[in-house]
């Protein structure tokens, strides 16, 4: 079959061709873009934090009328109170393990440094920035990570300090990616690094395989796996403990917190949002980014069904359109897969012409994104893959339409118009 | 004649019904997708105090220098906080017309009911004029007065809902309530006063926040009891000494300040009067770089802190995206319908209807699609609005809501959207040669 003819047809209906192709290259152009962002949401939530998130949880508490945290005394009274909390929840029956922690990977309040090789350097120019945790002996255990090297902490290297206290802990354990980055070329444990510009030396006993810092926002995606252990005891008038227990019983454990907490010492702030699973702060964590994709699929598939009807109206006017001639066309000989291939091969046509449009506008649309919004590039496999989709869709909306057209008897050629 | 036209135009409909159904579905999910974008766009994009916004001002001292700059897409900002001595110097000169420093709090309450336990309320420490400032509405009592400040005086200005909760919404003022287990009076009870986003503060709360706002204290007083800040924390040097009173030593930055400035004459003083305190500062020996202060007002300053979510601005420029896929789809589908009907222009033409006419006939006919696309729309728009809130974060979602507006928009759009996807249709079928019609038949 010759191209000719059908260009010819095509050309006596410009504005409608047109039409469609444009409306193709804005579907390729739109697809495109929000299955990237669906593609990188996605991949956002599905990192692993390294925590072993089941049967985990937090609590975060605040006592009444405490000292402030400011003088040796009151830090020593705070201490007391912490101790005495942590000391009931590990009574409790089917809990495995506790720790005091300051925050927990994808929990929204964090404490953010930067590690040096040398002293006294500037706080914000330092070797690599960092995410600090701030636990006991029981952290590694607590949260369920991976020692790679080195050695865990042992109650004989916790110690405790006012919350506000800027001196720095003698003793980390950091990740494996914070190790790379400060010693390429050589073993991080053993190694002396500076937190924060400060002078005093702090060591390097072990190295964890991966955990995650507490922000999913965007200003801590430089260094997301670069988080620092210290093994101290944060003292303030308010408190977080992590808690892991028995397989199962999570729930239980939960809801017996709040009257054992009490117990110990009624002047606390324990509300709705004070006890906490892992699994719900990992779902508050994502909700912006799952809610992202959730609506780019929902405007994906409308226009997709969108596009599809539009060509299958649009087609099937077409042929409504050049009845007769069909009609003349079989009666001189066409078989009805002729007819069909026909439509299809039209369709196809204009499909292709209106995809490599979309390929400028995908990436037209991709480089705005980028350019106002912290978007990431595409890849070039989106625009082929959103092609190829794009021109299949066409050929499948097409097809109903084209069959019919297909089946226009050869004797409407004899009737009058 | 318009009314023979759209009756024209409902017959025309009817006679293809699925080809009207599929340019009615098409405009009503364009413009729901678009609209639902929009109405969480316009809620967390309004003007949090539109009468008053272009005089609200957000001052910013250079007080780190180049080396707390971290990275270079913040064009050279000055930090976006203020440190305690910078804020309480500000403070002290009183240059503006109404001025406050703040800084977030959370302290725990004993409710006056023995039998509740302790709750933990959220709130900002403030200094009396924030109150006049930012309009604040009372339903009882008001706003400390000046020397309230001056005295670092117990007194406390709490939310509606907190006053529901502990007092059962009657008239609290002059009650005294157990803040962090010290015993504040109540002077004022707000009228449900929660502004979003939370402009006066947006660098502590982010500016949308699901934390309430209870309670507001003096500044002075906060600080004389050590209650400690709750917002961020923001240093470029690690504090020399240690507590509350090293951070109020140091040049970490952790208060907001705000200032109200009537006329350009006051700006511009005010602007004076900044930067000569930055190089009184400076040839104290403070700081050895050049002058960079900020003043802005405050729709660039939510602006500059990027407090709309950019998710909230692609969604919109994606949904806007769909709805002129789906116009260019109807414009396709309208062509088609329109010249099908070649033979009917001809005739119409040839009896002497000018073309104006059958321009007004056929927008008739795209209008009428665009109002049923329209109703449809509607409808869509609301379960749009609904389903929504399911997938967005919390803070967010409680602000997209539907009102009149939003549902006339939707008319508006969908009639005014389809017309214009009609206008190149139209042209088509006016330029129709009542001749050729004729003859063919």
């Amino acid at each position: 079959m010759t191209l000719h003819p059908m260009i010819a047809a095509l050309r006596k209906h410009k504005a409608g061709v047109v039409l469609i192709a444009l409306q193709i290259a804005l579907t390729l152009a739109i697809v495109c873009n929000a299955v990237f962002i669906i593609y990188a949401r996605v991949q956002n939530v599905q990192r692993p934090t390294g925590l072993d998130e089941s049967n985990l949880f937090m609590i975060t508490q605040q006592w009444v009328g405490a000292p402030n945290g400011d003088d040796p005394a009151s830090i020593q009274k705070l201490d007391a109170m912490m101790n005495e909390d942590i000391s009931a929840l590990r009574s409790m029956p089917d809990v495995e393990s506790v720790t005091p922690i300051n925050s927990l990977p994808l929990f929204p309040s964090s404490w953010n440094g930067a590690m040096s090789l040398k002293p006294g350097a500037e706080l914000r120019a330092g070797n690599a920035r960092t995410t600090y945790y701030f636990g006991d002996e029981n952290l590694m255990k607590t949260l369920g990570l991976h020692l790679i090297a080195g050695r865990n902490f042992t109650a004989a290297d916790v110690t405790n300090k006012g919350f506000r206290d800027p001196s720095e802990a003698n003793l980390v354990i950091i990740t494996k990616p914070l190790a790379d980055k400060l010693f390429p070329n050589s073993d991080a444990v053993g190694k002396v690094v500076y937190l924060d510009g400060s002078s005093t030396p702090s060591t390097v006993i072990g190295e964890v395989e991966r955990l995650q810092v507490p922000s999913v926002s965007s200003w801590a995606s430089s260094f997301v796996w670069n988080s620092t252990i210290e093994p101290v005891r944060l003292n303030s008038n308010f408190s977080r403990y992590a808690v892991r227990t028995k397989p199962g019983r999570l729930d239980d454990v939960m809801r017996a917190v709040p009257s054992k907490l009490y117990a110990v010492n009624p002047m606390r702030v324990l509300d709705d949002d004070s006890v906490k699973s892992f699994k719900d702060i990992r779902a508050e964590a994502y909700r912006a980014d799952i809610g992202m994709a959730v609506l780019m699929g929902v405007i994906c598939l409308i226009l997709l069904a969108v596009t599809a009807a539009g060509i299958v109206g649009l087609t099937s006017f077409w042929v409504g359109q050049r009845h007769r001639q069909i009609g003349v066309r079989r009666a001189l000989g066409a078989r009805k897969i002729d007819i069909l291939h026909y439509f299809q091969l039209e369709n196809l046509m204009i499909a292709g012409g209106g995809a490599v449009v979309g390929v400028a506008l995908a990436v037209g649309l991709n480089r705005l994104l980028m350019s106002k919004f912290e978007m990431e590039s595409m890849p070039a496999y989106y625009v082929l893959v959103g092609l190829a989709v794009v021109v299949t869709l066409g050929q499948i909306a097409v097809f109903v339409p084209a069959r019919r057209a297909s089946n226009v008897p050869p004797v409407v050629a004899t009737r009058a118009a | 004649m318009l009314g023979y036209y759209f009756d024209l135009a409902i017959r025309s409909l009817k006679r293809s019904p699925g080809l009207t159904a599929l340019m009615i579905l098409i405009v009503g999910f364009g413009v729901a997708a678009s609209m639902t974008s929009y109405s969480v766009f316009r809620a967390v994009s309004g003007d949090p105090i539109p009468w008053k916004s272009s005089r609200l001002f957000v001052p910013q001292i250079d007080m780190w220098g180049p080396k707390g700059r971290l990275d270079a897409t913040n064009n050279n900002d000055p930090p976006d906080a203020m440190d305690y001595l910078d804020a309480t110097a500000l403070m002290r000169d009183h240059r503006g017309k109404y001025q406050s420093a703040m800084y977030r709090v959370s302290p725990s309450i004993v409710p006056p009911d023995a039998h509740m336990h302790p709750i933990n309320v959220g709130g900002h420490a403030v200094y009396s004029e924030f109150f006049a400032m930012l309009d604040v509405p009372f339903k009882y009592g008001s706003a400390w007065a000046a020397d309230s400040d001056a005295q670092r005086a117990a007194v406390v200005v709490i939310n509606a809902k907190l006053n529901q909760k502990l007092f059962g919404g009657n008239n609290s003022v002059g009650k005294t309530l157990d803040i962090d287990g010290k015993d504040y009076r109540i002077v004022g009870v707000l009228d449900n006063w929660t502004p979003k986003p939370v402009y006066y503060d947006v660098v502590n709360t982010g500016g949308f926040t699901a934390d309430q706002e209870d309670v507001f204290l003096p500044f002075t007083r906060a600080i004389d009891v050590d209650m400690q800040n709750d917002g961020n924390t923001n240093c470029s040097e690690i504090p020399k000494g240690s507590g509350f009173v090293g951070l109020q030593q140091s040049s970490c930055v952790w208060i907001s300040y705000m200032v109200e400035l009537d006329d350009k004459a006051a700006v511009s003083s005010y602007k004076n009067y900044l930067d000569g305190y930055f190089n009184d500062q400076k040839a104290s020996g403070r700081f050895n770089w050049p002058l960079n202060n900020r003043l802005r007002d405050l729709p660039a300053w939510l602006e500059s802190e990027h407090v709309v979510p950019s998710d909230t601005k692609i969604s919109l420029v994606v949904a806007l995206g769909l709805l002129i896929a789906c116009l260019v789809n109807t414009a396709g589908l309208l062509l088609a319908k329109f010249l099908r009907r070649s033979s009917e222009i001809g005739v119409r033409r040839a009896l002497g209807a000018p073309r104006m006419a059958i321009y007004t006939q056929f927008l008739v006919e795209a209008g009428t699609v665009g109002l049923t696309g329209g109703v449809l729309g509607l409808l869509l728009t609301w379960i749009g609005i609904h389903g929504i809130s399911w997938v967005l974060p919390k803070e967010i979602a409680s602000l997209a809501r539907v009102d009149l507006n939003l549902l006339a928009l939707t008319l508006a759009v969908a009639i005014i959207a389809t017309m214009l996807a009609g206008l190149y249709p139209t042209f088509r079928a006016s330029r129709v040669q009542p001749a050729l019609q004729l003859k063919t038949n």
